[in-house]
């Protein structure tokens, strides 16, 4: 039910952005240009999406629904420009119908037939052909995941735990204490197969106490990044639109 | 008092919006002191000659623009500044617009031309894929820049043949992608990493930092203000630290004020 | 049948998965060109399964649309915004899709002024909701809280700038939780995650993992 105050606010707010952006063109403080123009649609839905705070809107959603599109178009359009225009197309197909000075590359029927293969999931009688695809990529993956994981994750984070405790000052021991009861407390608290009881309840305590430092770290730094964003909005309306900040 | 607890939303967003706006406006300067993993990245794109290559993978979409693009201006500077190569690339299909903008348009700054001083081999999916096919050659992963123009011979990627031969690489990243750079490219083809991160991911990169699997990192806005710092061109997220500062002590101001009121009226649920 | 529908698949990510782990022991140049060719595979693969999400976004809406769903008409709006976008893109400033994406087009245009402020602000209102948030919910109810509670202020404020004005001691502070508590627990979720990552390739080679073919025959 849409409320007569909502519809007056909506209308002040048309009538306002109206006002600014005709006597921003007029004024020449943006230009009748593909970029003035293009601030103005900007800003419009940045204020569309922000109609979010004061509450869920008819308006937000449009903006929402067409930022979905948008962003979904724009990649099928990227996916063709960037993969299957220059690695199937211009490299399979055109050069088998016309002399590029290219051979055509028949390696890459391949991935083809395995990539279109994918879209028979939607088919009720082929979908099981999707699975060769599928299996072909997971298969790959999982191989290739296993020695780099153990090389560059495992190996390569345990080697510092692996280092002499002393590192020539008082405090620079004490923390590197620390760094290895934290890890294998933590590691402790994760371990589910044993219960939680005696020395391995009292250790993943600590790996508790430990996790919980770590997340208020986390948490700090996410108000930091979601601030940001915001600052980096506002710094938008008010420098590339308003223009009353340099 | 309980109704303070139950004060409507919309006026801490007010409060928010006020703590970001006037800042902004009245633009109060504050320092913005480099640390040392800001630093680190800094002195090893500066220790670089002239010709070097430098490859900057821009892994981000809109979402993350106000954190990571003000990074990526900064590195660009310093790079073109020192005119070092630039290889520029996405595995996001949403940072080709991104990265594009920001490379054309800094390179013109400096008076660089695409293809000569710089290349945008643009988005290619498969992530980890990518990297490895990378690391085996440059030119099977990207056989045509983003503007369609063949890879193979260009001026700009001239000594390098795959990712072994890059100088120093920097990921610019909000999500997990940094991981496969770590896994799949820097311990497999061995050159110098570095990363650009959102601060939500901050965390997250101190352990590969200790265990030198990172040259250094930068952390969200505050890390790209520092940046800015040592490269001598202050801009947004130099701009952006006093409302940051502000709205961080308010965030503060809210959880101590919240708690106080919580047991001033006996810790009811 | 049964053969091709699921002995097939395993068959694959079995030689598959043998056939990368081994690789990675082997530094022949034979051993280099099959990874090559198969990870340029696997991205080419790759690029037509963002057409499956595509298709999933599309088939979703128009099932809303179709079936009058609450909240259908907009629905319209995303085919509106993917159908401009694409249009656009396709058209390529005149120069159409078979040819070299042209740049400073309509459909740059769309991204910079539509996508970018779009996608940019939509996770920006996330900052309202994360400071309501602090102010009704972050309670220091128990040791456990506490603890969590004054490590994000100490970390909030230590790495901000302000951090240095109200005393030397924040950032100090705040460089010690992350370089020592926070290391160690990151540290420990890393190695547990690549156990994790490391198990499940195995079990997926060894066709004990299946998820990934999906349910039905």
């Amino acid at each position: 039910m849409i409320k007569k105050t909502d519809v007056s606010i909506t209308t002040w707010i048309l009538i306002a952005f109206g006002t600014v952006n005709i006597a921003f063109l007029a004024t020449g403080k943006l230009g009748f240009n593909g970029k003035g123009l293009g601030i103005i649609t900007a800003v419009a839905i940045t204020l569309a999406m922000y109609s979010f705070l004061y509450k869920d809107n008819p308006v937000f959603k449009i903006a929402e629904n067409i930022f979905v599109g948008v962003a979904m178009g724009y990649s099928i359009i990227i996916v063709w420009f960037n993969i299957l225009k220059p690695d199937v197309f211009e490299a399979l197909i055109v050069p088998m119908f016309k002399d590029t000075g290219n051979a055509p590359q028949y390696l890459v029927i391949v991935p083809t037939l395995l990539g279109l293969f994918m879209f028979l999931r939607f088919s009720s009688k082929l979908s099981w052909l999707s699975r060769w695809s599928f299996a072909f990529i997971v298969g790959m993956g999982s191989g290739i995941a296993i020695p780099n994981f153990i090389n560059a994750i495992l190996l390569r984070q345990l080697e510092p735990m692996l280092a002499p405790l002393y590192t020539g000052s008082f405090w620079g021991t004490i923390d590197t204490l620390l760094v290895l009861i934290g890890v294998v407390s933590v590691l402790f608290y994760f371990f589910f197969s044993m219960e939680h009881k005696g020395v391995i309840g009292g250790v993943s305590v600590i790996g508790i106490w430990f996790l919980m430092i770590a997340f208020g770290a986390s948490f700090g730094y996410t108000v930091m990044a979601r601030m940001s964003l915001l600052i980096g909005r506002i710094q938008f309306l008010l420098k590339d639109w308003l223009g009353i900040i340099q | 008092m309980e109704k303070l607890l139950k004060i409507d939303r919309r006026i801490l967003f007010v409060l928010v919006a006020l703590a970001v706006t006037i800042p902004l406006l009245f633009r109060f300067k504050m320092p913005v002191p480099p640390t040392r993993h800001v630093k680190s990245m800094y002195n090893k794109i500066d220790s670089l000659s002239e010709d070097s290559h430098v490859l900057i993978s821009f892994d981000y979409d809109p979402s993350s623009k106000e954190e990571l693009q003000p990074m990526a201006h900064a590195l660009l500077h310093h790079c073109f500044k020192k005119n070092i190569k630039v290889i520029g690339m996405t595995l996001y299909p949403a940072g080709t617009g991104l990265a594009e903008k920001a490379i054309k348009e800094i390179g013109k700054e400096y008076g660089k031309k695409s293809g000569k001083d710089y290349v945008f081999l643009g988005f290619k999916a498969g992530s980890s894929l990518v990297i490895m096919n990378m690391g085996e050659d440059i030119y099977t992963a990207f056989q045509e820049d983003f503007y369609g123009k063949k890879t193979v011979g260009m001026q700009a990627l001239k000594g390098v043949r795959s990712l072994r031969d890059i100088d120093y690489a920097v990921n610019l990243t909000a999500s997990g992608i940094y991981e496969a750079w770590i896994v799949y490219g820097k311990e497999k083809y061995n050159f110098d990493l570095g990363v650009g991160c959102t601060a939500v991911m901050g965390p997250e990169m101190y352990p590969f930092i200790q265990s030198s699997q990172l040259t250094g990192f930068m952390g969200g806005l505050k890390g790209a203000a520092e940046y800015e710092t040592l490269v001598g061109h202050k801009d947004r997220a130099s701009a952006g630290m006093a409302p940051q500062s502000v709205v961080h002590v308010l965030v503060v101001c809210f959880i101590l004020f919240g708690n106080f009121i919580y047991f001033a009226s006996g810790r009811k649920k | 049948m049964n053969f091709l529908k699921r002995t097939v698949p395993m068959i694959i990510a079995f030689v598959m998965g043998v056939l990368m782990a081994f690789q990675y022991y082997v530094p022949h140049e034979a051993s280099q060109n099959l990874l090559k060719v198969v990870t340029r595979w696997g991205m080419i693969i790759s690029g037509f399964a963002m057409f499956i999400g595509a298709y999933s976004l599309f088939h979703m809406h128009w099932n809303r649309i179709k079936h009058k769903v609450s909240g259908w008409g907009y629905s319209i709006f995303m085919f509106f915004g993917a159908g401009i976008a694409i249009i656009s893109g396709l058209y390529n400033g005149g120069e159409l899709f078979w040819n070299d994406k042209q740049s400073g087009t309509m459909f740059d245009w769309i991204f910079d002024y539509v996508q970018v402020p779009a996608g940019a602000t939509i996770f920006s209102i996330l900052a309202f909701f994360m400071a309501s948030a602090a102010y009704r919910t972050f309670r220091a109810r128990n040791k456990e809280a506490t603890i969590l509670l004054i490590s994000a202020i100490i970390v909030m404020l230590g790495r901000v700038p302000v951090g240095t004005m109200i005393s030397q001691y924040i950032p100090i502070a705040a460089d010690w939780i992350m370089t020592v508590p926070n290391l160690a627990a990151k540290r420990a979720i890393l190695i547990g995650v690549s156990i994790g990552v490391i198990a499940t390739s195995i079990k997926i080679i060894f066709g004990i993992e299946k998820a990934y073919l999906g349910g039905g025959d």
